[in-house]
């Protein structure tokens, strides 16, 4: 568990959209940091599960974006930015199984319509706001 | 059982984390299909594997896996080794095809997760 933190730390990520080799990097820093901070396992795993869900979506739906996380006294919050093509209908998305991605990301062991869900399941808060042709901001939150 | 084990009950060359072969396992999962590794798999150290890219040693990274066993004898390359050997994991691969390669495991003793539930 965190000791008492004055201001809540702030971690900045660029996510590159156009290499899916290196998708996930930002989310394997952000496990070596909650680590370093002494944050216990399983806060760790849920956070970083939801955040390399998170950044497969930033490469493979939205050419990459930003990734901020915020780690305060009582939870560490996933703040998932891009300029992608927005969700139409994020009621629908957020349906186990229903997925946008192109068959080739299906061969590389996703696009199984299992992000968001996913995302929705490990975290404790998420919220998605996104419009159609501007971009989607995703955010989350886990509670310690 | 070890992983250790698991590597002489496969036939199975070690790639990296050498070291570690002596660490116990209690279960396992085998997909190709990383999303369901992501999505249903609980606390299995053992993830087995025909799917060879990058995002199968960060799945298994993600979620504090501690070996990776490659089967259909598939190659995984220097870079996906290295990223391995970053996090301490073993990686394994076998001339086993998936199927063969789960039954022995578990017929010998290494249980997945059970049924889903929800």
């Amino acid at each position: 568990m965190v000791n008492y933190m004055a201001e809540p730390l702030v971690f900045h990520f660029e996510v590159d959209g156009d290499n899916f080799t290196s998708a996930g990097q930002a989310s394997v820093q952000v496990k070596k940091n909650l680590r370093e901070l002494g944050i216990d396992p399983e806060t760790i795993r849920r956070v970083s599960i939801a955040m390399y869900e998170g950044e497969i979506n930033m490469v493979i739906h939205a050419h990459g974006g930003v990734a901020e996380v915020i780690v305060s006294d009582e939870s560490v919050e996933i703040i998932l930015k891009d300029t992608g093509p927005g969700i139409p209908n994020i009621e629908q998305a957020m349906q186990e199984g229903f997925s946008t991605a192109p068959d080739n990301v299906r061969s590389l062991g996703f696009g199984a319509g299992m992000g968001l869900p996913n995302m929705k399941r490990y975290t404790d808060y998420m919220h998605i706001d996104s419009v159609v042709g501007v971009g989607t901001t995703i955010t989350m939150k886990v509670n310690y | 059982m070890t992983i250790n084990d698991i590597k002489d009950l496969l036939g199975a060359q070690v790639l990296c984390g050498g070291e570690n072969l002596d660490k116990e396992i209690h279960s396992a999962c085998g997909s190709d299909m990383m999303s369901d590794v992501l999505a249903y798999v609980k606390e299995q150290a053992v993830l087995m594997t025909g799917l060879v890219n990058a995002q199968v040693i960060r799945t298994a990274e993600m979620m504090d896996m501690l070996c990776i066993v490659f089967v259909r004898s598939k190659q995984p390359s220097q870079d996906m080794i290295d990223l391995a050997k970053e996090s301490g994991m073993v990686i394994l691969t076998t001339p086993k095809r998936m199927y063969e390669a789960c039954g022995i495991l578990y017929s010998n003793g290494l249980k997945g997760n059970g049924e889903l539930h929800g």
